[in-house]
């Protein structure tokens, strides 16, 4: 940057800083009033008993103390949110990187693989939920039908408290393809002297994998696991549509508890008190995920600085 | 690549062969589902309960389709999702880009402070503020109306202001200085020079702002009660509560309700997977 231009900065024009204020409006007034606002009123209406026909009444941290204490299923449904996160998550990842890794080996048709492994990816809602429920049929679906030609017999998925859980992670596998093409963007960045420079010095496959693939696409896989937290956590529409929590509360998603307390049973103080410890949840999560952030994820210049 | 002239060890040969392998039958495994779905779609009721099942159907009804599809108002919801879906695809690519300027482009105090509130918005689960959003909405009287799902699209969505800021920064500053010098005005370089610049972008957030509230149904669900405002996503719950064991006319509404977004990719998957890239690789 020329000197001419550091002196620019130091000084804000007048027309342009009402320009951007202007141009950056209806954000600002989106965030004060869709996000700033119900957030600080989630957290007001959670202090009180509210059904929307008679007036709010005031109970203090009645509904934190009924969520952690004594209605059982906010915590179970938390669990088994987090639990099914911390299978979904690493296995996206895994997979993901392998077919980048497959893909990223000067293969023909490249174009031809990338686009059908990606295409599920770009499917979601009702539509995929409905397909694959039947696909998890027990006695007619695809995945028992296919697991038959090995001579197994599958379980009857949705219907099954232990397998419904793994249900939807296969489910949610089937669009790895969204983070393999990040993945594969990120190999295709890596310097190819690296790798040059790793053989000339004898590493085998595995030492490039680990001492040259994954410490510099490690920036992009915590990226991939900070918006996988954020998505997985808030599963809703397939357990809506393909099982609605059950059997037996064992597919009771957090953000399904939350929609019954808030929609259909009109309980907007515990369901905004729901709310806030989904927020508080997802963020400690989050937060995990950046304090173990130094140990692992690369990042070139911080790591010179070590070296030197 | 391959075109260097050396030829290939018979090691080479056989690790390409199993990389090949995997890919094809992992390609396989991706695409019968939808193979599945096809071949439900297709198959008389009888057949679609037939022990073991079928891959491929031995009689093919075409009829299934129109069949299903006049079980609903599907000419309707379709409609009711299209105007949904421009509209809010509107609003997002163009407000979104005129804020990401602001924080790309232009030099004012806060704008850094601003600009971390937007990346924390990203990461902010949505439903946190959905039930005050919900009783805002109803003081409002929009409650089964469109409004609530159109207007926050007007506001910006963060994920967007995020990767068209981000865009924004990679283009030269010295054609806006001598657009400036030319008496253009800072709106001017924007609507005149960013914005043509910015075509492959635009289209990737147009596709994303597309695709998700095509199949978005959570908000519906919320919003709206008469079902002749039902969206697409919504009527095919609405269908698959009635016709709950009918997979053949299932299988071939949810074909039918996907499609649209099948075309749209396969037309601009140049600028879906450009646009996921610049988003998920910084």
């Amino acid at each position: 940057m020329s000197l001419a231009f550091s002196r620019f900065r130091v000084s804000y024009q007048r027309g342009e800083v009402v320009l951007a204020w202007a141009m950056v409006s209806p954000w600002l007034v989106g965030f004060l009033l869709l996000t700033a606002f119900p957030m600080i009123a989630s957290l007001v209406i959670s202090f009180f008993e509210w059904n929307l026909l008679s007036p709010p009444e005031f109970i203090g941290l009645a509904h934190y103390h009924k969520l952690f204490f004594i209605d059982p299923l906010p915590m179970h449904s938390l669990k088994i949110t987090v639990l099914f996160s911390l299978a979904s998550i690493p296995l996206n990842i895994v997979f993901g990187l392998a077919i980048a890794m497959l893909l990223n080996t000067n293969i023909r048709g490249l174009a031809v693989f990338r686009t059908i492994y990606y295409l599920p990816a770009i499917l979601s809602g009702v539509a995929v939920a409905i397909l694959w429920q039947w696909i998890f049929s027990s006695d007619f679906g695809l995945l028992n039908t296919a697991l038959r030609v090995f001579g197994i017999e599958g379980p009857a998925w949705l219907g099954s408290k232990i397998w419904v859980l793994p249900a939807f992670v296969i489910m949610r596998l089937w669009s790895v393809g969204g983070g393999m093409v990040i993945y594969l963007a990120g190999l295709q960045a890596i310097p190819t002297d690296l790798y040059e420079a790793a053989e000339i010095d004898g590493a085998n496959w595995w030492q490039r994998v680990f001492r040259i693939t994954l410490p510099m696409l490690s920036p992009t896989i915590f990226f991939q696991l900070i918006t996988g937290v954020i998505f997985s956590m808030q599963i809703f529409t397939e357990t809506f549509i393909m099982t609605d929590g059950g059997p037996a509360n064992a597919s009771l998603f957090y953000l399904l508890y939350l929609y019954r307390q808030a929609f259909q049973n009109f309980k907007m103080g515990y369901a905004s008190a729901l709310a806030w410890v989904f927020f508080v949840a997802v963020l400690l999560l989050t937060l995990i995920l950046f304090a173990t952030a130094r140990f692992w994820v690369y990042y070139e210049a911080e790591s010179a600085e070590e070296n030197g | 690549m391959s075109s260097t002239g050396v030829s290939l060890s018979a090691r080479q040969i056989v690790s390409k062969i199993i990389v090949y392998a995997i890919l094809g039958i992992g390609s396989i495994v991706i695409l019968l589902p939808l193979q599945w779905m096809i071949s439900t779609s297709l198959k008389p009721l009888s057949h679609v309960f037939r022990f073991p099942p079928e891959f491929f159907p031995q009689q093919v009804i075409w009829q299934n389709y129109p069949d299903a599809l006049t079980q609903l108002p599907f000419d309707l919801y379709f409609r009711n999702t299209l105007v949904i879906v421009i509209l809010c695809l509107i609003g997002e690519v163009l407000v979104s880009s005129v804020v990401a300027y602001a924080f790309a482009r232009l030099r004012w105090r806060g704008r850094n402070t601003l600009f971390i509130i937007v990346l924390a918005t990203m990461m902010l689960p949505r439903q946190v503020t959905l039930i005050p959003e919900f009783l805002i909405f109803r003081e409002l009287g929009m409650i089964d109306t469109f409004g609530p799902l159109i207007l926050p699209s007007f506001f910006g969505n963060p994920f967007y202001i995020f990767l068209l800021r981000q865009y924004f920064l990679t283009h030269s500053r010295e054609l806006d200085q001598a657009a400036v010098i030319d008496g253009c005005s800072r709106f001017g370089v924007f609507w005149r020079i960013t914005l043509p610049m910015s075509k492959p972008v635009l289209a990737a957030v147009a596709i994303f702002s597309f695709q998700f509230h095509w199949n978005d149904f959570f908000r519906p669900l919320i919003f709206l009660f008469s079902d002749d405002m039902y969206t697409l996503a919504l009527g095919l719950r609405f269908f698959q509560g009635t016709f709950g064991t009918e997979w053949n006319s299932l299988m071939a509404v949810s074909l039918v309700v996907m499609l649209p977004l099948i075309v749209v990719f396969f037309f601009t998957q140049k600028y879906f997977i450009q646009g996921v890239v610049f988003t998920g690789y910084k």
